[in-house]
């Protein structure tokens, strides 16, 4: 289907016009605000320059369209090589990666900024698993993911303010505590199937943000909890000296530097991402999970199977959750300082948009999403302005080539005849 | 009629607002003998399998179920799930109902679920890799892999369900049903978009698992070629309500029933070509 010279001009003409019809209200227009108030300016010269750039590029854009196709028959059909790859070995992939991220600190590129960066994707990698269960695998939309990540930040936050509990104590009670609150919306709104439960989780979201913000007798209101304590490594505080106990540095005998805590931290966030993993990958090939998978597929058919649909579906719920309390906890002692800020609806889209870009269901996927949409930011913090154009961009085109996700595909929990691939 | 009763449907009603779906039926299901239920499009079938497999709570009336280790399950006030798991009957929907991203496999092994989640200790046990659970879950795929060969899908055991042929998805879904250990199998429409072989391979399956199950069966049909082969008790529906009840002769040669099917009116004589049929036969 080739195309005349002309028509490519015509077709770039149009499209310039309707860029010049764009960019009059957009681009020749602008409001200034002067010593006599706001005056109205124009830079019309801008007009044509944004016709042109969108003439040369849609006249470049026909141009190449033969070679783009030529280009998009060469590509295999089906699963591009990389994802085929990864989804072929996923123990390999999964275990280089884990090896990687348990070298990073002692290697030369992992200082302070690093690992700090390291850490913070790291909550984000665990942050998604633990969606990823509750919507990769469940099928239940959940839109108010941060609200279990801060009642688990807060629970930690409050019962080592009141009553001096420490981080590790802290742990599994923060854990327990955004279940218990999964269980308790899990249990009127878990008959609600699709839109209706996305809404309720979302609604409930802003609810435990509001409530974190008005009772500011426990939560500190809008100021946040501070002064937070920070993790001991088994008992032995990260400072520089502590009256009345033996401080790390001071046990190893080792000079003290603040990047002692940075690196704790990092692996302790990584040690709580790897258990979720685990117990996620783990779970999926476990009756449960498989009732999980099944839920999301087919729930009548469930139900004719005799499998309980609630008591699955809040399991899941609770599971899910249970990990977004342990994030919580982690961000609240590394943080030092929470607040409801923190903890907004979009913190809940990034996560969402994790495990959804990422590819449902797919672990690889969760990290690499997570790379992409809360490491690349920290890197090209220089960018920030452009950072929501890049993030709706990639967006886009994530949708347009990888719909499914980046890694979309789903490996048997179980094989019958071994050895041969399906 | 030797067999004891398996499934007593005592004056079952089940209302929609003002729409009488079934209408004071009763009715009774075997042991070790499949039971057809027949009936012009409406006539309230799948309703009633609604009914008897929990989906739908019926208006008035009782369902008794009497498996062959003994007791009783009331099944009209058992709900959903429970009608599955305690009294053990399992079924087959009129348009398929797999878990079709899921693997041939995994579809068998979900449906031996309640099993498997006792065995792993709610999944403690099968977190920790206990042995327990572990053998218990190589016993299940055994029980998957005899079935897959029963129906001949052996080798497809690890493709998506979804992408089965469609007759295939068929017999997977009677194996799937089986996998839950049922005393009573309702099959909705089993033959239904079926070729005349696979209609054939069907109806052996079914006696099969009569035979060697020694399970009741419930068989809603449209395919006369497969209910009056196989059946040994036919119900008719017509309306919501029995007009008959027999062997597939009885019931093949009854007024009330050629009237149902050809739609003449009560009062009116039977058609001509009928008459003439039932004459000869």
């Amino acid at each position: 289907m080739t195309r005349s010279l002309f028509d490519m001009v015509k077709d770039a003409a149009l499209a310039a016009l309707v860029a010049a019809l764009l960019a009059l209200p957009l681009l020749g227009f602008r409001l200034a605000d002067s010593a006599q108030g706001l005056q109205l300016e124009t830079r019309l010269s801008w007009v044509p320059i944004a016709a042109a750039i969108v003439f040369a590029g849609r006249l470049a854009l026909n141009l190449a369209a033969p070679w783009l196709a030529k280009w998009k028959d060469r590509a295999p059909a089906g699963k591009p090589k990389l994802e085929t790859a990864i989804n072929r070995r996923p123990l390999y992939v999964g275990l280089a990666m884990a090896a990687a991220a348990l070298a990073l600190p002692l290697t030369p590129w992992g200082d302070r900024n690093m690992l700090d960066k390291g850490t913070l994707v790291l909550i984000y990698v665990m942050l998604g698993w633990g969606l990823n269960i509750v919507v990769g695998l469940a099928g239940l939309l959940v839109l108010g993911y941060a609200a279990f990540y801060a009642v688990g930040a807060y629970s930690y936050a409050i019962l080592s303010q009141i009553f001096g509990l420490t981080f590790w104590e802290c742990l599994p009670i923060s854990g327990a505590m955004a279940a218990l609150f999964g269980l308790l919306v899990g249990f009127p709104v878990l008959r609600l199937r699709g839109d209706y439960l996305a809404i309720v989780t979302l609604g409930f979201g802003e609810i435990i943000r509001v409530i974190l913000l008005n009772w500011a007798s426990i939560t500190g209101g809008p100021n946040g909890i501070s002064g937070i304590q920070r993790p001991s490594f088994f008992g032995m505080p990260m400072t520089a000296s502590s009256p009345g106990h033996t401080t790390f540095h001071e046990f190893f005998d080792i000079p003290f530097a603040p990047t002692q805590r940075i690196v704790l931290l990092y692996y302790v966030i990584l040690l709580l991402a790897l258990v979720t993993n685990l117990v996620s990958l783990r779970i999926r090939r476990l009756p449960i999970g498989r009732a999980w998978e099944a839920l999301r597929e087919d729930e009548i058919a469930c139900r004719s199977l005799g499998i309980n649909p609630t008591a699955s579906k809040l399991s899941a719920f609770a599971l899910g959750t249970a990990f977004a309390g342990f994030a919580g906890c982690f961000f609240a002692t590394r943080q030092g300082f929470i607040s409801p800020e923190s903890f907004t609806f979009l913190e809940s889209a990034v996560i969402l948009a994790i495990v959804v870009l990422g590819g449902m269901g797919s672990q690889t996927g969760v990290v690499l999403a997570a790379v992409l949409l809360v490491g690349l930011p920290e890197w090209f913090r220089d960018l920030a302005q452009y950072r929501m154009i890049a993030f709706g961009g990639a967006m886009v085109l994530i949708m347009l080539w990888r719909p499914k996700g980046l890694l979309a595909g789903r490996t048997p929990t179980i094989r019958l005849n071994k050895g041969e691939a399906a | 009629m030797s067999n004891p009763a398996l499934l007593q449907v005592e004056n079952l009603t089940m209302r929609f607002g003002g729409l009488v779906a079934i209408n004071d039926l009763t009715m009774t299901a075997r042991q070790g003998e499949i039971t057809g239920i027949i009936g012009p499009n409406g006539a309230g079938k799948t309703t009633f399998f609604n009914c008897v497999t929990g989906f739908y709570k019926p208006t008035q009336g009782r369902m008794t179920l009497t498996p062959p280790e003994g007791g009783t399950w009331p099944l009209q006030d058992m709900q959903g799930y429970r009608i599955a798991k305690k009294a053990r009957v399992a079924r087959t929907f009129q348009n398929i109902r797999l878990f079709s991203g899921m693997t041939v496999l995994e579809n068998l092994l979900v449906a031996q679920h309640n099993k498997l989640m006792k065995a792993s200790l709610f999944s403690v046990a099968g977190l920790l890799g206990f042995k327990r659970y572990r053998t218990a879950e190589a016993e299940a795929v055994e029980r998957a892999r005899q079935w897959l060969v029963r129906i001949g899908l052996e080798k497809s055991a690890d493709i998506p369900a979804g992408s089965l042929p469609y007759g295939a998805q068929r017999r997977l879904e009677i194996a799937r049903a089986m996998c839950t250990d049922p005393v009573l199998l309702c099959l909705d429409e089993p033959a239904a978009g079926l070729n005349p072989k696979e209609s054939l391979e069907l109806n052996e399956l079914l006696l099969d698992i009569r035979k060697t199950n020694e399970i009741g069966l419930l068989l809603i049909e449209h395919d006369m070629s497969v209910v009056m082969r196989i059946s040994d008790h036919v119900v008719v529906l017509d309306y919501g309500a029995r007009i008959a009840d027999g062997t597939p002769d009885q019931v093949r040669h009854d007024p009330n029933v050629i009237r149902a099917y050809l739609g003449a009116e009560e009062d009116e004589p039977l058609p001509a070509v009928v008459a003439q049929d039932l004459g000869e036969a």
